[in-house]
């Protein structure tokens, strides 16, 4: 229970900061640097306390595919030398108090409902009575779940994957003048009566190409 | 204090919560920062989600989070097309420039 807590602690710890400098940091690279580790502890916590499939796919999901994909537009669209300003434009310093106050506002929110909340006894009791299987790991029983229970939804699932996926292509592609480009279909339908001709060359006179 | 619960858990969420949420409104200069907080907040969402499941011995939170995970991975590719489409026509994403809505 001891190592429980310190590891809590400082995983939590790194997790805060690491926040706080996501937004804070001057420099565009180091946000997504400090986001890549702020998830990293994150997906230890959650393997600390038992899910681990959600930690181990939180680690593959978001920082290897999501913190690169920032990672990328970042360093493409050179904006990592663009200074992250806060209070030194004017125009935005009378942002700056409405959303501390509305922060403040939505944590003391938070806190109250967290430190008021409280378990119907009975409730916990039968829940943590059914489902107390031991053998069967966190993996497995997500399995067992996932492609029974909500089948339907992790197909809208892959859906959803599917429209963003177009969507990211077709919002990005665009089509360059002046490139010449491999036409594939007059290239598979040219045949030998189009690019062949035969001519009778009369004598004293030659022939004329490509009129 | 030693005992590690649920509110130890929940707490954590708000924090990271509130401090995406700061991070949308005090950030006025870049734009790919304010969907990192977009992320932050999703991730808190998450660890609500899974210590709910894991206090209750429910997989149903983890399932869902699961579900987050592909939604927070779809906007943010969709997000970030759409940053790079802004940034090749007017070549600047800084939050006070972006006013041709006149919103």
């Amino acid at each position: 229970m001891m190592a429980h807590s310190i590891f809590f602690y400082s995983f939590s710890l790194i997790a805060i900061i690491s926040a706080i400098m996501v937004t804070a940091s001057k420099n565009t690279v180091h946000s997504v640097f400090f986001l890549i580790l702020d998830f990293i502890s994150i997906s230890f916590l959650f393997i600390m306390i038992g899910a681990e499939f959600l930690g181990m796919i939180m680690l593959i999901v978001y920082v290897g595919a999501v913190a690169v994909l920032f990672l990328f537009v970042v360093m493409m669209l050179n904006v990592a030398q663009q200074k992250n300003q806060w209070f030194s434009s004017t125009e935005s310093s009378k942002h700056i108090p409405v959303g501390i106050i509305i922060s403040v506002i939505i944590f003391f929110e938070l806190i109250i409902v967290v430190s008021g909340w409280k378990f119907k006894p009975d409730l916990a009791m039968k829940i943590s009575l059914t489902n107390n299987n031991q053998v069967i790991t966190n993996t497995h029983s997500i399995g067992n779940i996932l492609y029974t229970d909500y089948i339907h939804v992790f197909q809208l699932s892959g859906m959803i994957l599917l429209v963003a996926m177009i969507g990211a292509i077709v919002l990005t592609f665009r089509k360059r003048s002046g490139v010449k480009r491999q036409s594939y279909f007059s290239q598979i339908s040219r045949e030998s009566a189009d690019s062949i001709e035969l001519v009778d060359v009369k004598n004293n006179q030659g022939v004329k190409i490509d009129d | 204090m030693i005992d590690i619960g649920l509110g130890h858990y929940l707490t954590l969420g708000a924090i990271i919560f509130t401090i995406g949420i700061v991070g949308i409104f005090l950030n006025r200069k870049n734009i790919i920062v304010i969907l990192m907080s977009i992320e932050l907040i999703l991730l808190a969402v998450n660890i609500n989600l899974v210590s709910f499941s894991i206090f209750l011995n429910d997989l149903t939170g983890q399932i869902f989070t699961l579900f987050i995970l592909t939604v927070a991975a779809a906007e943010a590719a969709i997000g970030l097309a759409i940053i790079v489409v802004y940034y090749r026509n007017s070549s600047t994403i800084d939050v006070e420039k972006i006013n041709s809505l006149k919103g």
